[in-house]
């Protein structure tokens, strides 16, 4: 069954003659494991599509499932805890908090869901150690390079037990050596069993992404079909 | 791709075998440009003909001759190396043809056309990165032959996009007049 589920989900803003129909009749399901990367230019919806996936913002019709069960049918106490417990988000511009530090970033989450603050240390710190950040745990966002800090944003974003990463440009901001760390971190996460959606316009991240769906003027309009091998790409024939 | 100078490279490391050169030649580019034998041996022998190569005269044609790079075969390595590659002149690009051509014949949707190339890049671009999530039997050579396909797709994508945006803006505007002879004088005063 799918981790993630958009069903038939519109939409739109304004109306009458300032209607923007910003997503039309998306579908979509990720299953855990798998890194889904939705690509389009600017205006496309991609950012929409995300915010509609992570409960942020209600679609105007259609229906988002996660594990199961349909955002409609939750309270708002309910989907704040699902937001909390199950999704996490990254965005290009890192969104961590300056007056916290690295370490106190990545175990909010966790304390602000009613965590003991020493046993949320440990999985943040946990976290921090699998994308080899541990060292500057108690550094400040603006005392860490901007590598540094996306890490920590990915640390912050699958702490606990998210099952279910969000990522908006999440390499736009870095040079490409950090940008493939993030995407790798990223694929990392997937491995372990979590499903994830990556929106971007940049192919080289979209291609760390087992499917790329590809968004135009609000609508899905191709995906690319699974990769053969890739050894394929490698010495075809020899002829001696 | 100058096979030749490549060759050439390998020998400035010292003396080597022709069956040497083929096996260093392809682990040296991550197994991705396989060469055959005859290849080898018939640019061993343009370039010993050119004097750029000598070989060992008492051996007979075959794995066991030894190749050495000349004074000359030198000097012609190291002004390969520090001359740019020829890029001067637009290549004649079957893609940018193909969208070109899209645009005159009826029936025929151009923005279809650009989709459908995109797909088939980023799906290329999906095998070569996915060769990256084994990073433990990546080798540097590999590694950057890797990065300039990727950079090379990337940049054909990049173009479908801006050709894309510019197509979209061109059928909002009012028709101007044709930029056509401009282009093609700058191109021809470059040369």
């Amino acid at each position: 069954m799918s981790f993630l589920e958009l069903r038939n989900i519109s939409k739109s803003y304004g109306a009458g003659s300032t209607l923007v129909h910003a997503l039309l009749d998306v579908s979509l399901s990720v299953d855990r494991g798998i890194l889904v990367a939705v690509m389009g230019p600017s205006g496309s919806g991609k950012s929409t599509l995300l915010t509609i996936a992570g409960s942020l913002e209600e679609p105007t019709t259609g229906e988002v499932l996660i594990d199961g069960k349909s955002l409609a049918s939750m309270s708002h106490n309910d989907k704040a805890r699902l937001r909390r417990r199950t999704i996490g988000y990254v965005f290009q511009d890192f969104n961590l908090l300056s007056g916290l530090t690295a370490l106190e970033n990545v175990s909010l989450p966790l304390e602000l869901d009613d965590m003991s603050a020493r046993k949320a240390r440990t999985l943040a710190m946990a976290a921090l150690e699998s994308i080899g950040i541990a060292e500057r745990a108690g550094h400040f966002p603006d005392e860490l390079s901007g590598g540094e800090r996306q890490r920590v944003a990915i640390a912050r974003a699958v702490v606990g037990e998210r099952h279910l990463l969000l990522a908006d440009e999440p390499s736009g901001a870095l040079d490409s050596a950090n940008g493939e760390a993030v995407m790798k971190m990223i694929r990392g996460a997937c491995k372990q069993g979590v499903a994830a959606v990556v929106v971007t316009h940049d192919a080289h991240l979209a291609s760390w992404a087992d499917r790329v769906l590809f968004l135009k003027d609000g609508r899905i309009v191709d995906q690319t079909v699974p990769p053969p091998s890739a050894e394929s790409l490698l010495a075809p024939t020899r002829t001696s | 791709m100058s096979v030749r100078h490549a060759l050439l490279a390998l020998l400035s490391e010292g003396p080597k075998y022709g069956f040497q050169l083929r096996q260093e030649f392809e682990e040296g580019t991550g197994d991705v440009w396989p060469l055959n034998v005859g290849q080898v041996y018939s640019t061993l022998q343009r370039l010993e003909h050119s004097g750029h190569i000598e070989s060992d005269d008492t051996a007979d044609d075959g794995p066991q001759k030894v190749f050495r790079l000349t004074e000359e075969g030198k000097s012609e390595l190291h002004r390969w190396l520090s001359t740019p590659t020829d890029m001067a002149s637009p290549p004649r690009d079957e893609l940018v043809i193909k969208v070109l051509s899209a645009l005159r014949v009826p029936g025929i949707d151009v923005y279809e056309v650009i989709q459908l190339h995109r797909r088939y890049l980023v799906e290329l671009m999906q095998q070569w990165t996915h060769l990256k999530d084994d990073e433990a039997d990546f080798d540097l050579a590999f590694a950057l032959v890797v990065d300039a396909e990727l950079s090379r797709l990337d940049s054909v994508i990049r173009w479908l996009d801006q050709a894309e945006g510019r197509l979209k803006r061109a059928e909002l505007e009012p028709t101007g007049p044709s930029t056509a002879p401009r282009l093609r004088r700058r191109l021809v005063a470059r040369r």
